[in-house]
């Protein structure tokens, strides 16, 4: 990295004062986007798992506006989704906070993803799982928190591990709504430090520090998880 | 010697243990199953006495699973009426008239009956008392410790005593269904059905549970509806032997009579292809 600098008009070297005096504004941008990952990933997570279901409702009228959702979602970019929480929903009477639009944002969009994770692992669970419920008099909701979810959510962790370092990645689209991640940090101190070398590669480097461990995680919860206890 | 309590209650079953011909325990009544051109069940009519082990048998395809589906709310039947215990199970009673029945009426009224499968459906995810214990604490309330106890018992009656905290992976195709058996009669059902419980098993497993299913027909007063083709064991334990074909009954009649002298071409020509077989 630094070679291909060199060789440019202008050589930029290494500053490490630069960088010290960039890192507690980096640190407090990776937290922001560590924030904003975890709720946004729980908020996935939960509404997934309730899309999911409701899907497989025997009422009609539950089950397709879920799927129409999950298609609308879908079929549209996330920065469409963002903008329209942040500057479409203030029209209609609800303001949100960046943050709050963002994480929400990221939410929705990627529990429409979960969503058919989950539904495959629930679908994998055999049908005699089902008809043994009945067989015990199990209430539906008995049959969904004893006998299927428990099988079916181990099989979905990779994917759902998967997908929270994705979200890790998809953060810096914060920034398009003025929240201050770290892609957005990195930015505004580019601007007022004009240190674009040391701004970036730090940032660079902030995501690989949380996503390379993330990624072992997922890896790790593959081998757990990833086939049949049995 | 009584294995189990089977506590009767409403209905007043004498626990007697033998067939009460006045008021049938299960009743089909023009019952009626298709999928899609297939009609399985064709106007079903029967009926099956408290108390009564009736053996059902007939070719591969003739709606022998389906009766027990139907029955056990697995599938629902196109028309016709069936009741248990007295009850309707697909209806209800609502202001004089008699209406399609409420998930919470069949609910109830599928209480009444258990079901044993072919390929055992264990809960993969409990132990061998946990999967005795769900039902009973979840659907009937029992307190957990009574439940344990209950499913103690149970355990030793399917002779699975000391296998409690085992994961149903790590048991042998027989001590499934001997386990599986022990869930459904945790259940105290009325009514227990069993659908070919020893086909999915190897040969040399199939005699423990059929001894299982010897003592509970012998020595429980449960109405009991077995799928079989282990004809030996049909004529040991069996009331009364029905032979199905086409969604309809052929004949029927008790073993002794079935098996030795049918009376319909076609209950022969099956017992002999079943007979030949073994
Ligand atoms: N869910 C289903 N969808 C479509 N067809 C079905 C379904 N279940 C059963 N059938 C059909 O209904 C007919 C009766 O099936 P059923 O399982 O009741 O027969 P069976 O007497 O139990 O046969 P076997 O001895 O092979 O178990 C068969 O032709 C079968 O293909
Ligand atoms: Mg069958």
């Amino acid at each position: 990295m630094t070679a291909g600098a060199v060789a440019q008009a202008s050589p930029a070297t290494w500053d490490w004062d630069i960088a010290q005096r960039m890192m507690p504004e980096l640190l407090r941008g990776l937290s922001v986007t560590l924030q904003a990952t975890l709720v946004g990933i729980t908020v996935a997570m939960v509404l997934g798992l309730v899309l999911a279901m409701a899907r497989r409702s025997s009422l009609p009228v539950v089950r397709w506006p879920v799927v129409g959702f999950i298609e609308f979602v879908r079929s549209t970019p996330l920065l469409v989704q963002l903008f329209f929480l942040f500057f479409v929903l203030p029209d209609l009477g609800v303001r949100l906070s960046g943050f709050t639009a963002g994480v929400l944002g990221l939410g929705l969009h990627y529990a429409t993803y979960t969503s058919e994770a989950y539904r495959s692992g629930i679908e994998n669970v055999e049908k005699g799982q089902w008809e043994a419920a009945v067989a015990c008099n199990l209430s539906t909701r008995t049959t969904w928190g004893s006998v299927v979810l428990p099988q079916a959510i181990p099989t979905v962790i990779p994917a759902l591990g998967n997908y929270l370092v994705a979200m890790l990645k998809d953060a810096p689209l914060l920034s398009t709504i003025a929240v201050l991640e770290l892609l957005a940090v990195a930015r505004q101190l580019n601007s007022q430090l004009f240190r674009p070398l040391e701004a970036f590669s730090l940032a660079a480097l902030l995501f690989l520090a949380v996503s390379i461990p993330a990624a072992i995680l997922v890896r790790y919860l593959e081998k757990r998880y990833g086939y049949s206890r049995e | 010697m009584a294995t189990r309590e089977n506590e009767p209650t409403s209905d007043g079953e004498s626990a007697g243990g033998r067939p009460s011909p006045e008021r049938p325990m299960v009743r089909f009544d023009s019952v009626t199953k298709a999928f899609g051109d297939n009609v399985v069940l064709d106007g079903l009519d029967f009926e099956v006495a408290a108390g009564e082990k009736l053996v059902i048998i007939g070719p591969s395809g003739s709606g022998k699973t389906t009766i027990l589906r139907v029955l056990m709310t697995l599938e629902r039947p196109d028309s016709g009426m069936i009741e248990v215990g007295g009850e309707h199970l697909y209806h209800e009673e609502r202001g004089g008239k008699l209406v399609k029945a409420s998930e919470k009426h069949v609910r109830r009224v599928r209480g009444k009956i258990s079901m044993v499968f072919q390929h055992f459906f264990l809960f993969p995810h409990k132990t061998v008392l946990e999967n005795i214990t769900l039902g009973p604490v979840k659907a009937l309330g029992v307190p957990k410790d009574e439940a344990r106890e209950r499913a103690c018992k149970l355990l030793e009656l399917v002779g699975m005593e000391g296998k409690h905290d085992q994961y149903p992976a790590s048991l042998s195709g027989g001590q499934k269904q001997r386990v599986a058996i022990a869930r459904a009669l945790a259940m105290q059902p009325k009514v227990m059905l069993f659908d070919e419980v020893t086909s999915a098993l190897d040969p040399e497993l199939v005699g423990e549970v059929l001894g299982v299913l010897r003592d509970l027909a012998l020595n429980t007063d449960m109405t009991m509806l077995l799928v079989t083709h282990e004809m030996g064991f049909a004529k040991e334990i069996g009331d009364r032997v029905v032979m199905f074909d086409n969604g309809r009954v052929v004949e029927e009649g008790p073993p002794r009579q079935m098996f030795s002298q049918p009376r319909e071409a076609r209950t022969r020509s099956f017992l002999d292809a079943v007979l030949d077989h073994e």
